[in-house]
Order: structure tokens, then sequence, then C-alpha cells
């Protein structure tokens, strides 16, 4: 029998970082009990519902409001015209541009917010969108960016072309930016010298976030006090506070901002949409609560999308595969309006993170913005900012450059890493990689899938498909990836000039539980759960006992919101450094009780010890207790500490990921026989919800890969307006994948950790589509484009002669 | 309008009685007039499975029933799958084997998992993730979600022998 507490014991009881704890959310999720945006209902609440434009580009020749309003239970409808004395018929956008929040005399693309209709519900809101009198005079429409940066027709009336944009000056009327990193000149020089140089175009196609639930919002103005309150999807609410008073007047000390339990983000929650202006705007002017929930068509068609990136590689290499350089061009479609949700230096986000895991000594990228009659946007999808093109971009060139060197790719690699000795590494477009070890990683990855058993399997299959036996031919998917996470460094990076920290408050309580607070917001990451397990190792008390809050703006310190992976590197980053605040003071407390100067005590688990002497000890629940019971010469009552962490980098998570895949080449189905992950993201908090993480960004890596993309028609209609046509994968398409780790903790990072969720989106893309491409490799296959559903596979093996 | 009809409804073992429009969704009914918020709306077109609840013994898309057509019926929600006090196996298997994230899709899905488990106590993988196709999730990649049904299936069918 055990009749001793060991310090293990102690350390387990925390549940602190690198166990597998349980999620607090879990027991109000699985009965019923979340609270999202819909289900808030206030006394006497209205319903918003949007007028939609049926046409890409037309003129508004007309509004009549006369049927919609005669309907009982109508209450307003509000158009451009209504909200321009308020000077809100138009909005900035995170990217510096502006968008009409009600088309202001034209609409530049399908479902595009004509009015908003407020009723006492939303049937009857629906009825009366259904009436609203709304004539167009159409216009001619552009869905293809090369054809815009041509044409006479302008899309964007309110703009000069001789004023600079915000980022630069524009070439064309429907030309927005174009962004250049890196030496052009010293690169088309080592392409001219390159012994091998391989050439790509390739365009990653146009996307959507999906989340399950929708945007929507809640709000709320108490005339009497002058206070709006607003719930909303919000991905970043302080920011939004900081917009919507902005834009009303309402000073920010008279906004709340709530960002109840999210369904889901993925990128589509971070910008601000037109139904939140419209929201306020209605409660401002009934005086009552004022609900908008779009429903999944609206979604896709005008909430954010994203991608929609025309890519032009070269990269050049010596005979025996060293890359000497890469050079990239892109032509990103932005569509009506520029809505990316980037930090405001860096309009293409951080596509310069292009040359990916490897030593590449000179490289170059342009990119170019247009407008095109498209829903406005550019967010990141599960990924840091269009880190997913940057990843997709690399990893085909380097398996075009491996055909063109006749060569195998993961050798190719594996030549080419940034070797572990070069970190921090310096890449040639400017970024400051912290830490990391590719090789390892490699080895670890292709020992496990047995890669030269695959490829003796593959060549196999190869003879077999040439003699007749089979149908179906095997690709293996190879990729390796390193995201750029954790925005940022606020010299670098800021979103409408709020600079890109983050922050944790904390409050412990007499009795030894704590309360803490801080600027992001879970969507489902897991947060409560794993920010109370940092907490938990750096001050000693247990992880049950933490409550952790996010999302209310009245009680939350100012944060920048949960994207682009920078929850754990900056927010958890604060909470180490708040909880070490606390400890600090901790310990000054402990030492005044065991009676000896503070450098005489030393943090041990939960308590605090006498050097020397470790059955002399208080508690962390004890100390809590003496802050607020007694007082102690020096310092102030209480137990409290805030922290607000600007990172003095990005962190760089890295991973090495196998797909094996069957592709029926009559058929054009894909099957899924195995996929390896193996993710570095430093230091590991907590194993479990690490490896959700990855099981769904590897799902919405297959989705995207494979068939999923917002596609429109000549006319701009969206062709994949609903659940039927846009690519959601199921249960039944999905394969089981197989997780692994290596750590390389993060050096600059208060507990070392990386950033995890949007790896597996980042590596998963370019691994579908490589093990989709590879098995045509023998076939005189190159290059062909996502998304690879069954038809344009079909297509590609009849090209290839394969159907003869 | 005052084309309403009159309503009856059973919703996890408590009759209820009202006057509504035909054209009402059981969705709608559920979550605005009785505040029944468990289940949620993610596509009003049949494909998410977030709405998911069981009327008169089956798995039903709440989103695109009428009221109407829902009138004298028997529904179960994922608050009448089990209580604080009273947990459903799944409730417990999904936390245990993390089998959610964000949370919108879950009452919908456990909803459907344990009408599928009465339809078929003894699944394969293949039986679970064809029975399960129906419901849509964007966090978990399924694979835990699978987990947590199998490990439910077991713990029911081994209370089963216990119980014989």
């Amino acid at each position: 029998m055990k009749d001793e507490i060991t310090r293990e014991d102690r350390v387990d009881a925390l549940g602190g970082m690198g166990c597998k704890r349980k999620r607090v959310e879990d027991a109000r999720f699985t009965q019923g009990k979340g609270n999202y945006v819909d289900d808030i209902k206030l006394p006497g609440m209205l319903f918003g519902d949007f007028v939609r434009s049926p046409y890409a580009h037309a003129r508004i020749t007309s509004i009549n409001k006369e049927a919609a309003l005669a309907i009982d239970g109508v209450v307003a409808v509000l158009t451009a015209e209504d909200l321009a004395p308020l000077g809100l018929h138009w909005m900035p956008t995170l990217a510096g541009d502006k968008q009409m929040v009600l088309a202001d005399g034209k609409v530049l693309f399908q479902g595009q917010e004509v009015a908003f209709i407020v009723a006492k519900d939303r049937y009857v809101a629906a009825d009366a969108v259904e009436v609203l009198d709304v004539q167009y005079e159409e216009l001619p429409v552009i869905t293809d960016p090369y054809e815009a940066l041509q044409s006479d027709v302008v899309l964007r009336e309110d703009l000069d072309t001789n004023v600079p944009g915000a980022h630069g000056p524009r070439k064309h009327h429907n030309h927005i930016f174009t962004w250049e990193v890196g030496d052009e000149p010293a690169t088309n020089q080592v392409m001219d010298d390159a012994e091998v140089v391989a050439e790509e175009s390739m365009y990653y196609h146009r996307t959507h976030p999906c989340p399950l639930e929708t945007c929507g919002s809640v709000a709320s103005m108490d005339k009497v006090n002058g206070k709006l309150t607003l719930w909303g999807t919000f991905q970043a609410p302080h920011v939004v506070r900081t917009v919507a008073s902005m834009l009303s007047g309402i000073e920010e000390h008279n906004i709340r901002v709530v960002s109840p339990d999210i369904g889901g983000g993925f990128g589509n929650k971070v910008g601000v949409y037109p139904g939140y202006i419209c929201s306020i705007v209605a409660s401002i002017v009934t005086g009552k609560p004022v609900k908008w929930v779009e429903d999944r068509m609206e979604n896709l068609m005008s909430t954010a999308f994203a991608r929609d990136y025309w890519m032009k590689g070269k990269i050049s290499a010596t005979k025996d595969g060293k890359i000497t350089g890469l050079h990239c061009h892109v032509t990103a479609d932005h569509g009506a309006f520029d809505a990316c949700a980037d930090p405001t230096k860096f309009p293409a986000g951080f596509m310069n993170i292009c040359t990916g895991s490897y030593d590449i000594p000179v490289a170059y990228l342009g990119v170019d913005g247009v407008y095109t009659n498209k829903a406005p946007g550019g967010v990141s999808y599960r990924c840091s900012f269009r880190v997913t093109e940057a990843v997709y971009f690399i990893e085909r060139m380097i398996e075009v450059l491996a055909i063109k060197l006749n060569m195998d790719s993961a050798e190719l690699r594996r030549i080419n890493f940034i070797r572990k000795d070069q970190f921090p590494y310096k890449a040639a477009l400017g970024w400051e990689y912290d830490s990391g070890d590719y090789h390892t990683a490699w080895d670890q990855a292709l020992k496990a899938v047995d890669y030269d058993g695959l490829r003796a399997e593959q060549a196999q299959r190869v003879e077999d498909f040439k003699a007749g036996k089979t149908r179906k031919l095997m690709g293996v998917g190879l990729s390796f990836f390193t995201e750029i996470v954790g925005a940022g460094p606020v010299k670098n990076c800021d979103i409408l000039g709020m600079g890109m920290f983050d922050s944790c408050e904390i409050r412990i309580h007499p009795t030894g539980s704590a309360i803490a607070r801080l600027g992001t917001i879970s969507q489902g990451q897991g947060h409560a759960t794993t920010f109370a397990q940092i907490l938990a190792t750096e001050i000693g008390l247990p992880a049950d006992s933490i409550t952790i809050e996010e999302g209310d703006t009245d009680t939350a310190p100012y944060g920048l919101g949960t994207y682009g992976s920078r929850s754990t590197p900056v927010a958890g980053a604060a909470t180490a450094l708040a909880g070490r605040k606390i400890r600090a003071k901790a310990q000054m407390i402990a030492a005044y009780l065991l009676e000896v100067h503070d450098s005489d005590v030393e943090f041990d688990v939960d308590r605090f010890t006498v050097k020397g002497a470790p059955e002399k000890f208080k508690t962390m629940k004890e100390i809590a207790y003496a802050a607020y019971n007694q007082a102690i010469p020096g310092l102030e009552p209480g137990l409290e500490a805030v922290s607000y962490y600007d990172p003095p980098n990005m962190t760089y998570p890295f991973g090495a990921y196998v797909c094996v895949m069957d592709v029926d080449v009559d058929t054009g189905v894909t099957d899924i026989r195995r996929f390896y992950a193996l993710d570095d993201c430093g230091t590991r908090i907590n194993p479990m919800i690490i490896d959700g993480q990855i099981h769904g960004g590897l799902t919405e890596a297959l989705a995207v890969a494979l068939g999923q993309e917002i596609a429109y028609d000549k006319q701009g209609n969206v062709k994949t307006g609903t659940l039927m046509d846009f690519f959601l994968p199921t249960a039944w398409e999905v394969p089981n994948y197989e997780t692994d780790f290596t750590v390389t903790p993060s050096p600059h990072h208060p507990i070392g950790a990386k950033g995890v969720g949007e790896s597996p989106h980042v590596g998963g893309v370019p691994c579908f589509s490589n093990a989709v491409n590879d098995a045509f490799r023998s076939f005189g296959l190159t290059h062909t484009d996502m998304p690879h559903d069954h038809w344009r596979i079909w297509k590609t093996a009849n090209a290839l002669g394969l159907h003869d | 309008m005052s084309n309403k009809m009159h309503i009856k409804l059973t919703v996890n073992g408590e009759e209820q009685e009202f006057l509504a429009e035909p054209r009402e969704l059981l969705i709608h009914t559920l979550r605005e007039r009785l505040d029944i918020t468990g289940p949620h709306i993610g596509c009003e077109t049949t494909h998410c499975g977030a709405c998911t609840v069981t009327l008169n013994g089956k798995s039903v898309k709440s989103c695109t029933v009428f009221v109407a057509q829902a009138n004298g019926a028997d529904i179960t929600t994922i608050e009448g799958i089990g209580d604080p006090d009273n947990l459903h196996a799944l409730q417990t298997s999904f936390k245990e084997h993390h089998g959610l994230q964000c949370g919108f899709c879950t009452p919908g899905m456990i909803t459907r998992a344990a009408k599928f488990l009465e339809e078929n106590p003894n699944p394969t993988e293949e039986d679970v993730r064809f029975g399960m196709a129906g419901n849509l999730c964007r966090c978990t990649g399924y694979q835990n979600i699978v987990k947590a049904i199998f490990a439910t299936a077991d713990e029911l069918n081994a209370a089963k022998e216990a119980a014989e």
C-alpha cells in the first residue's frame, strides 16, 4: 500500500502540460447546452434578412420598398440610401480597401447584400425578401483575373486608378496591388545560369472555410444607457469592438462584444461582414435587439472565400539536384472588394514562406491582386496567412523538379532541407525560421511507411497495369512543410493598426482556485482545457481549479483573436508569463511565511520549498490564502497578474506527411489506403487535442485537394452554393490517419510551443495532391490542378491515353 | 397569416400543444418555440445533420420537416438522450475519445449515433462510417467519433450481457 504522496503524484494531480486532459468544454456540448449565436434569444428580438443580388455585375436602377413594408410584421427595410447619412453604407475591410455594406448604386458579385429586411421573425423577413422590388441593369461580368487586367470594364467605379491603393500604385482600374519580395534580377540570373530549370503554372482554386455554424450576430442597443451589446461569430471580438466603435461613433467603452460558443471558424469568422453592421444599425433604428444569421447558401456565396491563386513557378538546380533559385509570380483573384484578412503590411499574407523547408539561396516572389465579379475575401482557411498556397506551390515545384531531374522526390527534398545546424535560418524571402530538425523528421517518416517498399509496390503496379492486370494506379504522395504561425511581432504585424500581441489576465482566488481571461477565442480548439494546463504547470494549482474565459470584451484583456494558429504561440505565451508573475509574487509570500529570504525558496510543482529543506514548504493553495488573509510587509494584498505578449518572432512548426492512394483510371475514384502524418509543433501541451487537430486539418485538406471548390460560370453565377455541390467529406470518405511526432521546441517561446491547428491542412493539401499526380507520373504527367474530383481524374487519365 | 394548425407533439416525453403555420419547420419549432436549442441549423438542405432528431423511432433531419408533417409525433432530441445525472454512454464516450471539438455537430451526431446503435448493436467500421454519413463534422475528421461509437457499442453490449 502506498501511503506517501510522491512528487509524480503531485505532478499528476495538477493535470498540467503534456497530459491528455479530457476537455472541460465537452459536458455542455454533448448535452446540447452549448450557447451559439443563434441560441441567443432576447425579449422583443427582431430578425434581419438580406435581399441579395441575383447578378454578378449590374447597376441598380430602382428599389421600391412598398410591397415589402406592406407585409404585416415587417418593421424596416434598410438600403444604402438609409445607411448613407450615418456614413455606414460602406465599411473598411481588413485589407485597407472598403466594401459596400449595402449595394450603393451597383452590385459587384452574385449574392451581394442589397437591402436588409427587419421583421418580427425569420419567416416574415423571408416573405419580405421575396417581394422587395429591385430593378437591375446588367453589366458585363468578369470572373477571370487575367481578363480583368485587360478589360475596359471598370468594376470599382468608386476608386481612382491614379490614386495609390493601400499597398501602393495600381496599374489598371481592376488592379489592386503589386507586392514584391526578394531579388528578381539575381533570381533571373541564377535561372539563366542554371544547369536545370523546371517551370510550372498551377491554379489553386477558390474554396471556402464553411464552418458548420454559419456567420451571425445579435445586436442590442440600450438607448437609455447608450450601450451597445453585440454577440457574434467573431474570431477576433476585440477588433470587432474597435471597428464597431470607429464606424458607429459609439465610444468603445459603451460597446460590449461577445463571442459566445463558436461552431467552427477556420478563417471564415475573422472578417467584418455587412450582416454585423446591419444588425447594429437595425437595433439602433428600431430600439430592439436584432438577430442576423446567414443560411448556408449565403455563407458560401458572400462571406469570405479562400485561395483563388494563379501561380507561375520556376525552380533551378544543379544536375545533382541542389536547388539554386526559385521564382514565383501570383495573380491573386480577390473578388469585388479586397477583403483579405492579412496583417496590414502583407497583402499576400505570408506567401513569402514559399521557399518552404529548403535552403534556397536566391528567390523572388511577385503578387498582383486583382478585382473580379466574385465574392470578396481571401481569408486564410485553416492556415496562417496564405501559407497553404505557399506550401502547395513549393511542394508541387519540388515534384515537378524531381521529374525534370528524373530523381526520387524524397531524396530531392533530403538534399535540399535546411540543416539543423543552420537554425535560426534566414530565408531568401526574409523570414527567420526559429528551429527545426527536418532530416530527423523525414527519416522517421520514410522509415515508418517503408518508403522503399512503397516505391517497389508502385513499380510492380505500373507493370501490372501495363500488362492489363489492373485498372488501378498507385500514388505515393509526399510533403514536407514548414508553417509560419503566431503573428506576430507588433513591429511587423497589425490588423487595422492594432498590433498583433495577445494577452492573459489571471486572478487567483483565496481558496486556491483561479480564473484566467485571454484575448483569444476558441472555436473548437479547446482553449478552456489547454490554457488551464499551461497555467497549472506554471502556477502549481490544479487545471481543474482554473476557469478559462474568453470572448467577452467587457471582461477579457484586449487581444487580436484566434486565427493563424496564433493562440498558443501568442496568448499561450502571455498565459505562461502572467503565470510567472503570479509565481514571482507567490515566492515572496512563501518566503515571508517560511521566515526565510525569498532567494532561499524554490518552486517545486505545486509549492515553494526552502532550498535544501524540502520538508519546509508552503503550497500554492496556502500562499493564495495568505495573499488575501494577512498583511505581508512590502506587498499589496491579492494575487493577480496580467501579461501582454509581443512575440519576438513567429514560430515555425513543421511536419512530414505521406499518403498512399489507389486511383481508378476508369472512374476517377480515389482510395486513400494510408495516411501518415508526423508533426513537430514544439512542446506538446495536450497530445489528445493535438491528434484531434491533426485529424480535422487533414480532413479539410482532403476536402480541398479532392473536390471542395467555389466555382462560377461565365455569368458569375455561383455553381456550388449548397452542400449538395460544395464538397464536405463524410465519415465514409475519410480514412483513419496515423499520427506521429518529433519535438523541436521554439527557442523564443516561453514554453517552446509552436501551434498545431493549421499544420495538417497546410501539409495535407499538397500531400493528397502529390499522391494523385504521382499515380500518373510513370505515364508522363507533370502536373494537374486540384481539385482532384473523379471527373478531373478521369479527364487526366483520358488525356494520357489510359483509356485507349 | 392566419392559416394556423393545431399541433400536438411529444418532445422528450413532454406533451406540447400549440398553433403553428403549417410551413413552420420542425427545427424552428424546437429551437424557437420550445427553446430546445440542442439541435442546430447547419445547412437547411438535409445535408449536414446538425438538426438530427429521432421522430417516431427514426433519425430525421428536422430542418426539412414541416411541423405539420410531425403532428402527433414522438420526438427525442439531444436533451432527451441523457441528463447530467444520467448521461447516455455516448455522451461520456464522445468526451473520453475526444469525439468533438467545436460542438456544433455533436447534438445531431450523438442523437444519430444513439439510434444507429439501436439499429445495429454490433457494427463493423464500415457500418459505422456508412451509418453516420448523414452527419457532417468539420473539426474531428470523424476518426475519434468512430472510435467513440465503437467504444459505446462495446460498453452497451457488455452491460446487456451483464443484465442477462
